[in-house]
């Protein structure tokens, strides 16, 4: 597989960004969410697309579902040893994938439902998600041809070189039921596209999909190497996963005040807030100011139960929010969600920097 | 009239694309670059318009029965666009105007940030229909403005206008400027005329003639 950052390719930007959510739990299968992504088409350039569905693997929902890329059997032997001495494998297989012709040079694409070992689990005084979320990135920095694209509980990421629609197509993505789809169509613009460079890009369940890129990359990456990260796939879009994973999961900050980390509102607006609000605003920005994120980009942020949209503060990539009855539509064009939805209750362009959350409505009901 | 009724161009970009007659309806709604450089021909929306509406457009029409996204009306150059509802960021960016070539962009609703941003010439009227006790635009209006006119159907001018720019209330002058533009935003929209054209009205224009003067060497 080619690595990011190798060749000095520069395209004009555009990707796609789309989703779809049911906040009473509902499942569906990939059609929808495929037929929104491709009619944005336009904004790929087929170096890249990729899904992440929730909800998809009930029959396994407490295990972990490991999604591995391997450049050839070598790594996957490297990996699967480094896998039986941390985890109790329940199950493995390869991820069931259809031929297209557009999808070329794929690698051994497998998954594994996993727990941890409860020795080694104990023995390194972490708690659960901490342990998983290390042998994810030791994997990803260390083994060599070895990426875990995928590490989260009754979730998986599908991705791939290819237009959004075709991989798709190449994952089979009609024979999974989930409550909530992202999609992401790419058109790399510093680097050139990979397998491990599509998004959506995560980190135990929660999934990124990102239209834009980070002025602020490099200052984010040293912040957050700094507690343990690796940014090993040289890409902008990795950065958000695991600083939305530090400050959410880590730091137990909500979903909202993440936003007023990564997207904090210029101190010229914080200065017109209740004295309040400017006291809240003002230590999310001191405390945690090398994760403000600058330069365009809108994200959809997947995780177990529940979805997030954001917009730079500047607003400065497009980005529309339906909803009908108990579905909830976010796409980057308002017509990726008239396709599917043609009669909505509401549409609305977020503000920049204005989080907008949907979550099930009873989180126990997948 | 060579007028066209189109049933199936959901999400098409480039619409009307240099259009120099004619009119095209749209009942779907329409990609991004939706009349870009459109050229005198005129374009009917019955639904939304998304992303960068009439961008660098030259003379015509665009007539939109609903709102539309961000960078409406960019670096328009002549014509006009009449939105009934609102519009997203950025709208006429970059605008400009040489001569008899004046653009003209009409918001029935608000307008998002950056409205006017490096402005450099035509006219914006935001009437804020049903915003009447908050400004009708977001943050960073007029920023960098240095040509055209920005007038505002409000009482509450936003809390941030750079210091380059004069908010003035419209007086009889202005007042006259403004009403053939209500009158065909109303006659479009089925607005009532005498409502909006008896409210308080501000123009926002840079105040002096290159605010950015010592921003340039001299030579």
């Amino acid at each position: 597989m080619l690595r990011e950052g190798i060749d000095g390719v520069r395209i004009p930007s555009g990707c796609a960004v789309s989703a779809i959510f049911s906040k009473n739990g509902h499942r569906r299968s990939g059609e929808n969410i495929i037929r929104s992504i491709a009619l944005m088409h336009e904004r790929s350039n087929g170096l890249g697309g990729g899904f992440a569905a929730y909800g998809i693997y009930p029959e396994y929902k407490n295990l972990y579902a490991l999604h591995l890329f391997y450049e050839g059997k070598k790594a996957k032997e490297a990996c699967e040893e480094f896998l039986n001495e941390h985890f109790d494998v329940v199950n493995l297989s390869k991820i069931p994938t259809r031929k297209v012709p557009s999808i070329k040079d794929e690698p051994l694409i497998w998954r594994y439902f996993v727990e941890p070992l409860h020795t080694k689990l104990s023995e390194s005084q972490l708690d659960e998600e901490t342990f998983v979320s290390r042998c994810v990135i030791r994997v990803n920095s260390e083994i060599d041809g070895a990426y875990i694209f995928s590490s989260g509980k009754n979730m998986g990421v599908f991705k791939a070189v290819g237009y959004p629609e075709d991989v798709g197509e190449f994952y089979r993505l009609e024979d999974y039921k989930g409550y909530c789809w992202t999609a992401h169509g790419r058109y790399p613009t510093n680097t050139p596209g990979w397998w491990g460079g599509a998004h959506p890009f995560s980190l135990l369940d929660r999934s990124v999909v990102h239209n834009g890129e980070i002025s602020s990359y490099d200052a984010n990456r040293r912040t957050i190497e700094m507690y343990g990260y690796r940014c090993n796939l040289l890409t902008d879009t990795e950065v958000i996963t695991y600083i939305i994973d530090y400050l959410n999961r880590r730091k137990g900050l909500s979903y909202e005040e993440t936003a007023s980390v990564i997207a904090a509102p210029f101190w010229s607006a914080i200065e017109r807030e209740s004295e309040e609000e400017r006291r809240r605003l003002t230590y999310l920005r001191s405390a945690f100011s090398g994760m403000l994120i600058t330069g365009p980009f809108s994200i959809i942020v997947g995780f177990t139960g529940g979805i997030m949209a954001l917009n730079d503060r500047l607003k400065l990539r497009s980005m529309v929010v339906g909803e009908k009855g108990e579905d909830v539509y976010i796409a980057s064009e308002e017509s990726a969600i008239r396709l599917i939805e043609p009669e909505l209750d509401k549409v609305w362009a977020p503000k920049g920097g204005e989080p907008v959350l949907y979550y099930l409505k009873d989180p126990e009901m997948v | 009239m060579n007028k066209r009724k189109n049933a199936s161009l959901l999400g098409k970009r480039y619409l009307g694309c240099g259009n120099e007659k004619g009119t095209i309806e749209v009942h779907e709604t329409p990609g991004n670059a939706l009349g870009a450089y459109l050229d005198g021909g005129r374009i009917r929306v019955f639904c939304n318009a998304q992303d960068a509406t009439g961008d660098t457009m030259n003379a015509g029409e665009i007539l939109i029965h609903g709102s539309v996204g961000d960078a409406a009306g960019y670096a328009m150059r002549g014509g006009a666009i009449y939105v009934q509802g609102d519009t997203g960021y950025r709208c006429g960016i970059h605008m400009k105007e040489y001569q008899d070539k004046k653009p003209v962009i009409v918001v029935g609703g608000c307008c998002g940030s950056f409205l006017g941003e490096y402005q450099a010439g035509g006219v914006i009227l935001v009437l804020g229909i049903g915003a009447e006790d908050r400004p009708p635009v977001g943050n960073f209006c007029a920023a960098g403005m240095h040509g055209g006119i920005i007038y505002l159907r409000t009482e509450h001018l936003p809390a941030d206008l750079p210091g380059q720019i004069t908010a003035k209330r419209a007086g009889r002058e202005e007042l006259t400027k403004i009403a053939p533009l209500v009158r065909r935003f109303c006659r479009e929209f089925g607005e009532e005329e005498e409502a909006l054209l008896s409210s308080c009205y501000y123009a926002l224009t840079p105040n002096t003639r290159n605010p950015y003067r010592q921003l340039y060497v001299n030579n």
